[in-house]
């Protein structure tokens, strides 16, 4: 590995943007997006469901189902484009560099092959080794994650494992030949509520031994909050905001965010109702010119409802919202 | 699993003993079994004679256990028609039947599987249309009309390939056989390929309906996300999960093939059981059909065994002790 | 649907017009929108509407009354189609071996195999759909009883039940009335042979409909079973019926072609494409392709005019169907 990359990002993304051909024109699901992950770094995406969070996802992992494409923009991973390698090449990097684990564990697993040979399998094609000393390192892995009498259960079905038990069977399919990047695409939603926590538990460790870095797609902000080291808030195909998760959720920025995260139930404090975000989010086929979040947002104002705004600054985040824009907001020189 | 099995084969008894009775049934009560045994001029004495030595004079329950015990032995009495025994009749036929049934379904299938992972992988590719479309037409295609086009172009106006009988066989250990020699192979191509066409549009299309299906499940994008090879989640992953129904289709196509070469026999004089049984119907010929009709329940029900067997060993979600869920 | 329950007045009539409304409402809806998006589907309509006026109106647009056996000449006998040596324009399809022009010929038969299609799928639409009510509304013993039947029977195919069946029939009827009765034991063994994928549909779709609250109410009130069913559960059954059965026309009439190709069908006195195809093979070998060929032909594309039209109306009403 070269000097320079050092000090590189993991994996850059830079105006990515994709698209769904339909007969009634072009969709644009995901819309000029940039945001990076760093060696070691666990990256929280949240959004509500159709905001673009999975797409992203698999776009990096170049799994776009057809026809969504990749229209525009970058993604660099490990100093190299790779949105661009053509398909042998993606491949040999997937699983290998960047892996990916799926909502669903109860159907992410092939119900006619043992567990053993899934996991094998995606180690020899990785790695040159033979069928004997693969078995062993699928043993080695399934005790890694948790899974007790792994030298029995090797030889399992899936449907002989519970819901979480496959869910870690995933998560050894996935680190089994040490990947460098893990998305986690709403890895625990499927799972019923008391596993999801020694789920999202054991993938933080894992990841931290292993010093994988970690993007972690989901529309829990508890989940974000306890394993995130940044987070980044997408709304119709957009990021309206990315920070330290400590600062996006104590002193967030763009009303969308507040809003989120004020929908957020708080146990111990004593108020009457929730606060929520009216309206819904635009379809794909009707977002609102300017700001996507104009026509829901409390503090919309008239340049909000005809121009994009990008990603500024603001304090340790950054926020896509007019409202920073001190040039452009109405009566210039009110604080917030 | 033993349990399933058990509960299978009883259902197959009872299969085997409904068509049994219905094959009996033809006997008692279609015409007169003694008219066809002591001739119509016999006198009344003569009749009760026979009757008494039949047993047909015996309550129903016995007469049918007689019949269902001389069955099993595969004995079904003299032929009206050939004048020799049923069961030497059908010894004769057999083999013939099996051999093409057998050639078609080895084509069916090896061609209409492979055909159906084509069309399945490559769904908007040109070739896919044209056998999509192509499929569509031979599902439209009755099978005697195949045979006779078939007949048309390749024996009539080409003359390259025999259009009736089997031609050359050689014997092979007491089985009549067209595999062994070209001359024999010939004349099994035109009745092999007309029978099997039918089953091979079936099986393309099904095969295909299933890879699409098994391609978009979440465990092919995981594997995908895996790296894993196109050629090992296609040819390991996907086609493995479509077996399941490919094989329950095979399983009753196969009994359907037995069927449609009664058809396919009639077109090419091909001297197998369906021909036989045709015959039989035609003169009514009831010991014939009755055993024909017990020959073909029993090999039905035979296949259906294998088949639910078949999916004990491809698929383990199967091998828990939960028979309620095979339907 | 909101059936309206208004106790023992509900009269013929307004089944009648519920009827209708169910019907409209099946034109106005996405699936007739599908229909006219279809070019293939529309080609085949328009070919199934020819073909269906073609075999009907046989006796006024055939050029020849191929039935009437005193038009036929036997000088005539053997012509080519119009288009090779020795062919005339008067036959334009070319003749048989006893002079019948075979394009009259095709047009005769094919009424005789539609006839014969329609009637049998009528016969096991009314058998498989009645058995399917009773058993998904009534359930236990009597369900059990029809649906092992239906499964026994599902494991033979058709050819096969129709040829015993006519065996069968054959066996039991004096010899005299046999060639006239024929087509009527064509009918009940095709029909006998088919019912069972109408009687699953309907017992599936009642077993739904049987619990909800509508013929809960129309139960409280004091409705008769057979009430409930043909008013309630029928109507809303109907679409994956029609839609079995426009397959089950396509499967009757290849079932009947190669019933009378095997010479078990319709009486020689009344051919239909099936006995003409039979009478044909024998010219295969002497080069007198045509009288086998073309009315083979009006049989495909008969059959996969309306197979088309089945697998669109499949698509239309419900994907996930079949």
């Amino acid at each position: 590995m070269s000097e320079a990359r050092s000090n590189q990002h993991l994996l850059s993304v830079e105006n990515l943007r994709v698209e769904f051909p339909t007969r009634r024109g072009t969709l644009v699901a995901v819309d000029r997006i940039s945001f990076h992950i760093d060696e070691g770094e666990v990256l929280g995406v949240v959004g509500e469901s159709g905001a673009g969070k999975s797409l992203t996802g698999a776009a990096i992992i170049g799994l776009l189902e057809p026809p969504g494409r990749v229209a525009e923009g970058n993604i660099v991973f490990d100093g190299e484009r790779i949105d661009d390698i053509g398909y042998e090449k993606m491949r040999r990097l997937r699983g290998n560099q960047i892996a990916m684990i799926f909502q669903d564990p109860l159907t992410s697993l092939n119900p006619l092959f043992t567990v053993g040979r899934q996991l094998t399998e995606t180690i020899r094609t990785h790695v040159s080794i033979d069928e004997r000393k693969a078995r062993v390192r699928a043993i080695e892995l399934l005790n890694e994650v948790g899974i007790p009498a792994a030298d029995r259960r090797v030889d399992q079905y899936p449907h002989e494992f519970s819901g979480g038990m496959r869910q870690r069977v995933v998560i050894a399919l996935a680190l089994a030949v040490n990947p460098r990047l893990i998305i986690a695409d709403e890895p625990t939603t499927a799972l019923d509520v008391s596993i999801q926590a020694q789920i999202i538990t054991l993938l933080k460790r894992l990841c931290r031994e292993h010093g994988t870095s970690v993007m972690l797609i989901t529309h829990d902000m508890g989940v974000i909050a306890e394993t995130a080291d940044r987070v980044a808030v997408m709304y119709a195909g957009r990021i309206v905001e990315i920070g330290p998760v400590g600062d996006v959720i104590k002193r967030a920025s763009h009303p969308y965010t507040r809003g989120l995260m004020n929908s957020i139930p708080v146990i111990r404090q004593d108020i009457e109702q929730l606060v929520q975000i009216d309206g819904s989010m635009p379809r794909l086929t009707d977002i609102p010119p300017g700001c996507a979040f104009n026509p829901r947002c409390p503090k919309v104002f008239e340049t909000c409802r005809t121009e994009r705004p990008e990603l500024v600054d603001v304090g340790a985040t950054k926020a896509a919202c007019w409202l920073y824009d001190y040039a452009r907001r109405p009566g210039a020189g009110s604080t917030t | 699993m033993l349990a399933y099995i058990v509960r299978r084969l009883l259902q197959s008894i009872l299969v085997l003993i409904a068509v049994g009775f219905i094959a009996f049934s033809l006997f008692n009560f279609v015409g007169d079994p003694i008219n066809n045994m002591v001739g119509v001029e016999a006198t009344d004495a003569e009749r009760d004679a026979a009757r008494k030595r039949l047993g047909l004079d015996d309550p129903f329950p016995v007469q049918f256990a007689r019949f269902a015990a001389n069955a099993v032995q595969g004995n079904f009495g003299q032929s009206y028609r050939l004048s020799i025994p049923v069961e030497t009749a059908i010894a004769e036929r057999l083999p013939a039947t099996l051999e093409l049934v057998f050639v078609a379904a080895v084509m069916a299938l090896a061609i209409g599987v492979p055909l159906g992972v084509y069309t399945g992988l490559h769904r908007d590719g040109a070739i896919s249309r044209m056998l999509l479309t192509a499929s569509l037409i031979g599902i439209s295609l009755p099978t005697f009309l195949i045979g006779i086009l078939l007949i048309l172009v390749f024996s009539v106006w080409l003359g390259w390939l025999p259009s009736f009988g089997r031609g050359a066989t050689v014997d092979l250990w007491g089985w009549e056989t067209n595999l062994a020699s070209w001359e024999g192979f010939k004349s099994i191509i035109l009745p092999a390929v007309t029978l099997c066409l039918f089953q091979l549009t079936l099986l393309m299309r099904l095969v295909r309906a299933e890879m699409l299906e098994v391609l978009r499940a979440d465990y092919i994008k995981f594997a995908r996300a895996r790296g894993l090879t196109n050629r090992a989640i296609h040819f390991g992953h996907a086609l493995k999960n479509t077996l399941v129904p490919v094989i329950t289709i095979t399983g009753l196509q196969i009994g359907s093939l037995i069927a449609f070469a009664i058809i396919t026999e009639t077109v090419f004089q091909w001297p197998g059981m369906g021909l036989l049984f045709l015959q039989a119907i035609q003169f009514v010929d009831i010991p014939v059909m009755a055993a024909y009709l017990c020959l073909v329940a029993f090999i039905f029900v035979v296949i259906n065994l294998v088949v639910d067997l078949l999916y004990y060993v491809i698929d383990p979600r199967l091998r828990l002790d939960r028979p309620g869920q095979v339907f | 649907m909101v059936a309206t329950v208004t106790g023992a007045e509900q009269t013929t009539s307004t089944w009648l017009w519920r009827f209708r409304d169910s019907v409209r409402r099946f034109f106005d809806s996405d699936v007739f929108y599908s229909f006219r998006r279809s070019p293939v589907t529309v080609l085949a309509f328009v070919t199934a509407v020819i073909i269906f006026v073609a075999a009907f109106g046989a006796p006024v647009l055939a050029p020849f009354n191929t039935n009437d056996v005193a038009t036929l000449d036997l000088t005539d006998a053997f012509r080519p189609p119009v288009w090779m040596e020795g062919g005339t324009s008067e036959h334009l399809l070319g003749t048989d071996d006893q002079g019948r022009d075979v394009l009259s010929a095709i047009m005769f038969g094919t009424q005789v195999s539609l006839v014969v299609g329609f009637l049998s799928v009528i016969f096991s639409m009314v058998l498989g759909v009645s058995l399917g009510l009773i058993s998904g509304y009534v359930g236990g013993r009597i369900d059990h009883v029809i649906m092992r039947i239906a499964d026994v029977q599902l494991s033979f195919p058709a050819v096969l039940v129709a040829l015993l069946l006519f065996g069968f029939a054959k066996a039991v009827l004096p010899r005299g009335v046999q060639d006239a009765v024929a087509i009527y034991v064509l009918i009940v063994a095709i029909g006998l042979s088919n019912w069972v994928q109408f009687a699953r549909t309907v017992r599936g779709s009642t077993m739904v409909e049987k619990n909800k609250e509508y013929v809960q109410a129309a139960r409280v009130i004091g409705r008769t079973p057979i009430a409930i069913m043909v008013r309630h559960v029928l109507p809303n059954v109907m679409g994956p019926v029609l839609v079995i059965a426009t397959i089950s026309l396509a499967i009757a009439i290849i079932t009947e072609a190669t019933l009378s190709f095997l010479g078990v069908g319709v009486a020689p006195t009344q051919p239909s494409l099936g006995t003409l195809i039979r009478f044909g093979n024998n010219f295969l070998f002497s080069g007198e392709w045509w009288m086998t060929i073309f009315p083979g032909i009006a049989l495909v594309i008969l059959a996969l005019a309306v197979n088309l039209l089945g697998d669109w109306m499949r698509d239309a009403l419900n994907p996930k169907l079949r």
